[in-house]
């Protein structure tokens, strides 16, 4: 429910955070309950077709051959003779026309390993089968063998030597700092892996196309690297690469660029089979085999003085990319400029690398590398604020940037900061004094064989809106709206709508530029063929960015209809139309003004504008058994202008869950190289009776950068729930858990003093561990 | 072999293996994709169906032993283009995000709403526990389903058929 | 499509039987361990299956002079549900709410989690607490095994290839408590870390000596197992702070878990004893 607080005394300069009065309408928002979820009543009738829904008549079913050991050298793959092939499509490196590269940052991971290439995960594909029904599949499977040289494997990213990036970001003087401090806490944080958990699975379908290319249907976020894939590892043309997305149950970032690799899958079968292929993962392939969020250690030394102020902070980051590079520079990149939390302080250092390890690679997940280092910022300031006995908050409310504060990169925060903002309605909305009085004295009064102990705890954050750096200005996102020669306006983008609203608020924003009802624009699919590449579905940039490049052509489009007929755009669009043709405009993105970053020294502008949050959990500790209930989130994010406030309180409270079951159950115990929890059985996320009441605020600090002020929203809640979750443990309980995620076994350890838990995160070795 | 069953109102015969999980012939054999596999171990309740009255995961029922039973699924909940009460629930307090849960989901409201048993938020949250969600936290699914059942049980409604 | 393994679906127990005695089937009944293994491909698909489904004289739950007979073939919802479960014992239908969710509960059967034999089945703790007997009947006649017998090993029962389980009696006793107590990773559809049944008799007060204790427990060991070092501590003694500190640290040191997925040896040692311990307290009221 949206909670309303009267905004805030504004001076006349610049527009200041306040927050969301119900009923209100801008240029570009909703009224507080916004358009109904424009394929919501497909979604809820059961017509909308996802990817395992579609039906091509004549498909094949493909299937994945993957390795079985960490690291190996492949030395061949073996059919067994007096298996029947004829009935099945094998496919092997050999098969591959362009490149064996999976396109995305650096060309180190293969679509194939080639027989004499080495094996660097224990779910790398080696070879692919396909065949006209299951059953011949499973047994073509029992007539493959492979042949490989075992090789050792590192699994410790602080013991690796592989280093796929480093970063380094320094501002001041760390020996002034450190010598000014009168307290310094050192402090070492780590972070398992966490699995996107989409309930559909990953699918791609592959139709072979006359014109000697592939029509790939499925679910992603970014049609066009997929599409920058097939051309490189098929040798196709733009035209001859045709990427359709599917309808898309759930993404998270785990569908941002590992669909490349099932594409190029389907694909290759597609085109030596003659016919259509279906690449449908099971749970337990994806589970096994699929891009999860990085773990990592992140070492703080943070040095203070007795009266609360902020002096040194030194930060290590050191984050587990995998076997290959995927997305991890740009992974650590976001983490090492987060790190230092959304807070003032003069001498930082905060130096990160990223290095590989004979585990699958890791990606993308909401959040990208800040939900890992603010949970490590946020126990370090709560145990801070502790040492120094100053509330959790006021410590916040000291220390907390405020426009015209400088970040460790030398960005002047020159408006749009909402962290005091943030943090106070959180704390109103919780009662957090109250609760944090009451907890206290609780604690003070509570006897040996006491069974449960209440705890609260606060997390502020903050969260780069968009690309880092000069990400954006690389890709050069084009979007586009048209008026049809029908007469109906269009939104043409690759923005993937995967159920946080974009097919709802795209026509929203149009339809307001254009005096509309937004029932009357139109959203192309998502198909490389009819629109243009607008940038992928990802780092929180769909609204602010390309909804003001779709924002800026539908100005175009009125502006020129307009001057045409000398009347209002919405009373004379249709005719102008049947008069003159359709007209399109494309838009193409144009750096913010004043936002420069320098890519070679990280110094700058990292991002154009933060989005900032504010968590409060509150727990029950069963000090029998260490289980944690969480029972209370409140959750305040700043996302510049609220779009749809349902929609956006969606993101929050879907976000907000996803970071408590990061900070609880979401465990991957990995032995040699494997994930143990390979199935929903042991990937424990939460369920209804384990969520908590979550309650949203929004709040809007606008971005003048873009044309509707807003910034990004999505990956926010993430970075603050889990530390609220596990800082409210520690009110509890008195025990600080350094390690997520904070289960009961972590907790009951530290609570009898018995030998902590394995880190989380590191594979063990060899153990014979039965799954039950 | 042969199997008979009442599926949404209309009776079918299917001549299909045994073990084959109702899960597929719902999906492969009728051609009724609204219920998902998620997981295939009854874990998820993506692919939950209404097996004479009780909601059930369809991945873990064979067809043998659906003969002579009524099967509902989420196609079978909206009057042609019509949503019904809880289906509009779900649209109006943003219920639903990606939907994929959402058929299973509604399935499992079903069952409950049609149990009578009194709407709070740990009942609805027990009806629904079955049910994974990753996108919506769960919060506006206990909202819709809690709205349904006050206007499905306000005098003067009309309840929808069994 | 997973596997898919010939199915006979006997619309009696006579015929059943007979397809058994000729052949050797894996039993089908609610699905959901079964479908779970074949979907998962967890070791490989049975040859062929028998679907009791059928079967009405393996369901229902009745009052027979001192015990409560429960059909194999009853589901966890039906236990739920129960009057006479809800009078003589209500800690199964306690038991039977925390196995997965409503899905599961639906077509679940008590009998399915014996026949299972997983050492993590959460009814199984209660049938050693309660000296159940298990019948077991075959074209060859019925016979009855005592629970402390049916799981002789890791994922196996008592009964024979051609044997069905029928029917299950708990013995009622007078004066008896039961208590149940299962962890899990989260509040649905968990599989337990640890999950234990105690029960015992004695007269109503907190002073009063407990007799006949039995203790059970699951996910400790690679079948549900009694603690029959702890009974011994625990009977004939009060439900007192001192016995329940002995009697917490006997069972720590009586059972010898693993470390697995879920949890580990030390976790699952520490938090048996305390819920041990806990339960004693709260009825010693201390």
């Amino acid at each position: 429910m949206t909670r309303t607080l009267p905004p805030a005394a504004r001076p006349t300069v610049a527009p200041e955070a306040l927050i969301v009065p119900p009923g209100a309408t801008l240029a570009g928002r909703a009224t507080s309950r916004g358009p109904l979820r424009r394929e919501g009543p497909a979604k809820l009738t059961g017509l909308t077709k996802y990817a395992d829904d579609l039906v091509f008549p004549g498909a094949w079913y493909g299937a994945t051959i993957r390795s079985t050991e960490p690291h190996a050298r492949l030395l061949g793959i073996d059919l067994d003779e007096a298996y029947d092939w004829t009935k099945v499509v094998v496919v092997t490196a050999a098969d591959i026309p362009g490149d064996n590269v999976v396109a995305t940052i650096r060309d180190d991971q293969p679509v194939l390993v080639p027989v004499g290439g080495e094996i660097r995960h224990q779910a790398e594909a080696l070879c692919l089968i396909a065949a006209a029904d299951r059953s011949t599949l499973r047994a073509a499977r029992r007539h493959l063998t492979v042949r490989t040289e075992p090789l050792p494997a590192i699994f410790d990213p602080l013991e690796s030597t592989q280093e796929f990036s480093r970063v380094e970001v320094e501002r001041g003087d760390l020996e002034v700092g450190f010598a000014a401090a009168e307290l310094v806490i050192e402090g070492t944080y780590r972070v398992g892996h966490q699995e996107q958990l989409y309930i559909e699975n990953q699918a791609m379908i592959a139709v072979p196309r006359e014109d000697g290319g592939v029509t790939v249907h499925g679910s992603c976020q970014c049609p066009y690297y997929i599409h920058g894939a097939l051309k490189r590892a098929l040798d196709l043309t733009d035209a001859q690469a045709v990427v359709v997305q599917a309808e898309t149950g759930g993404a998270f970032g785990g569908k941002e660029e590992f669909p490349s690799i099932i594409a190029l899958h389907a694909s290759l079968l597609a085109r030596k089979a003659g016919r259509p292929v279906r690449m449908i993962y099971d749970r337990h392939e994806d589970i096994s085999a699929t891009t999860k969020r990085h773990p990592a250690v992140i070492r703080h030394r943070t040095g203070v003085t007795r009266d609360g102020r902020l002096v040194a902070q030194e930060i290590e980051v050191v984050m587990d990319g995998g076997a290959y590079c995927t997305l991890t520079p740009v992974v650590l990149s976001r983490g090492v400029l987060h790190a230092g939390g959304p807070y003032r302080c003069a001498n930082v250092r905060i130096a990160g690398r990223a290095m590989a390890t004979n585990t699958p690679p890791n990606g993308a997940f909401r959040g990208f590398g800040a939900p890992q280092v603010e949970f490590a910022t946020e126990m370090q300031v709560n145990r801070i604020a502790e040492a120094l006995a100053i509330s959790p908050l006021e410590l916040r409310r000291r220390w907390a940037y405020r426009e015209g504060d400088i970040t460790p990169t030398g960005q002047v925060l020159r408006e749009s900061v909402a962290a005091v903002e943030v943090l106070e309605a959180a704390a109103e909305a919780s009662d957090f004094a109250r609760h944090a009085e009451q907890t206290r004295r609780a604690r003070e009064a509570r006897q040996s064989g006491a069974r449960v102990a209440s705890g609260i705890g606060v997390a502020l954050g903050w969260h780069g809106a968009g690309f880092t750096g000069s990400g954006e200005v690389h890709i050069g996102s084009v979007a586009s709206v048209e008026l049809t020669d029908a007469g109906v306006v269009r939104i043409l983008t690759a923005q993937t709508e995967m159920g946080q609203g974009t097919k709802t608020i795209f026509p929203q924003l149009v339809s307001a530029e254009l005096g509309l009802d937004q029932a009357e624009v139109e959203v192309a699919p998502q198909d490389t063929s009819i629109v243009p590449d607008s940038g992928p579905t990802v780092a929180s940039r769909t609204a602010m960015v390309v909804g003001g490049l779709i924002i800026a052509a539908a100005r175009r489009l009125r502006a020129q209809v307009e001057a045409s007929t000398g009347r209002p755009f919405a009373d004379s669009y249709r005719g102008f139309a049947e008069e003159h043709g359709g007209l399109r405009f494309d838009e193409r993105f144009v750096p913010y003004p004043n936002i420069h970053f320098d890519d070679a020294t990280y110094r700058g502008d990292a991002y154009p504008a933060f989005g900032w949050a504010c968590a409060v959990a509150q727990v029950d500790v069963d000090l029998d058994t260490g289980e944690v209930s969480v029972r209370d989130v409140v959750s305040a994010d700043d996302a510049g202008r609220i779009i749809h406030p349902i929609l956006a309180e969606g993101q929050v409270e879907g976000g907000t869950l996803q970071a408590i079951g990061y900070a609880t159950i979401e465990e991957i115990k990995v032995v040699d190289g494997r994930y143990l929890n390979d199935r929903l059985a042991t990937y424990l996320i939460p369920t209804a009776l384990d969520a908590p009441r979550i309650r949203a605020i929004l709040v809007e600090s606008p971005f003048s950068g873009a044309p509707h002020g807003a910034k990004g929203l999505g990956e926010l809640p993430m970075d603050v729930g889990a530390p609220a979750v596990v800082a409210a443990i520690h009110d509890a309980t008195g025990v600080w858990i350094h390690d997520l995620p904070a289960t009961p076994e972590r907790i009951l350890a530290a609570l009898t003093g018995a030998p902590t838990p394995p880190p989380p995160g590191v594979s063990t070795q060899g153990a014979d561990r039965r799954a039950a | 072999m042969s199997y008979r069953f009442v599926v949404n109102g209309n009776a079918v015969e299917v001549e299909v293996p045994g073990m084959r999980r109702l899960l597929d012939v719902l999906r492969e054999d009728l051609s009724l994709t609204g219920t998902k596999e998620g997981c295939g171990e009854g874990e998820c309740g993506a692919c939950s169906v209404l097996l004479d009255g009780m909601v059930v995961d369809s991945c873990l029922v064979p067809v043998c032993q659906v003969e002579g039973s009524t099967v509902r699924t989420v196609e079978d909940l909206a009057n042609g283009s019509a949503l019904n009460d809880l289906q509009a629930a779900f649209l109006e307090t943003g219920g639903a995000q990606c939907g994929i849960c959402t058929p299973g989901m509604l399935l499992a409201g079903e069952a409950f709403l049609a149990s009578g048993a009194e709407a709070t938020d740990a009942s609805i949250r027990e009806a629904i526990a079955g049910n994974l969600c990753r996108c919506t936290g769960y919060t506006k699914i206990v909202e819709a389903i809690t709205l349904a059942a006050e206007r499905r049980h306000a005098p003067g409604s009309q309840e929808p058929r069994a | 499509m997973p596997a898919e393994p010939p199915v006979v679906s006997p619309g009696t127990l006579a015929e059943a039987y007979a397809l058994l005695a000729a052949d050797a089937y894996r039993p089908v009944a609610g699905g959901t361990d079964l479908l779970v293994q074949i979907t998962g491909e967890l070791g490989d698909p049975p040859e062929r299956v028998i679907d009791i489904w059928r079967l009405d004289e393996l369901r229902g739950i009745r009052l027979k002079l001192d015990a409560l007979v429960i059909g194999a073939l009853t589901t966890y919802t039906e236990i739920r549900r129960s009057p006479l479960i809800g009078e003589f014992l209500p800690a199964f239908a306690e038991a039977a709410a925390t196995i997965g969710a409503v899905q599961i509960q639906n077509r679940g059967t008590i009998g399915g989690n014996a026949v299972n034999a997983s050492p993590a089945g959460d009814m199984l703790p209660l049938l050693l607490a309660c000296d159940a007997q298990l019948v077991a009947g075959s074209a060859a006649g019925e016979r009855s095994v005592a629970a402390l017998d049916f799981w002789p090993a890791y994922r196996r029962t008592a009964l024979a290839p051609s044997e069905l389980l029928l029917r299950i009696n708990i013995p009622l006793m007078p004066g008896r408590q039961v208590r149940y107590r299962k962890i899990g990773t989260r509040r649905a559809q968990a599989i337990s870390k640890v999950v234990m049944a105690l029960a015992w008799q004695s007269d109503d007060d907190a002073q009063s000596p407990w007799r006949n204790v039995h203790l059970a427990l699951g996910s400790v060991a690679a079948v549900p197992i009694r603690a029959a070092r702890t009974e011994a501590l625990l009977e004939g003694a009060p439900p007192t702070e001192v016995v329940a500190d002995r009697a917490a640290s006997t069972l720590a040191d009586e059972i010898s878990p693993i470390d697995d997925v879920r949890s580990s040896a030390d976790y699952r040692r520490a938090v048996a004893a305390r819920v041990l311990h806990r339960l004693i307290r709260d009825e010693g009221r201390w």
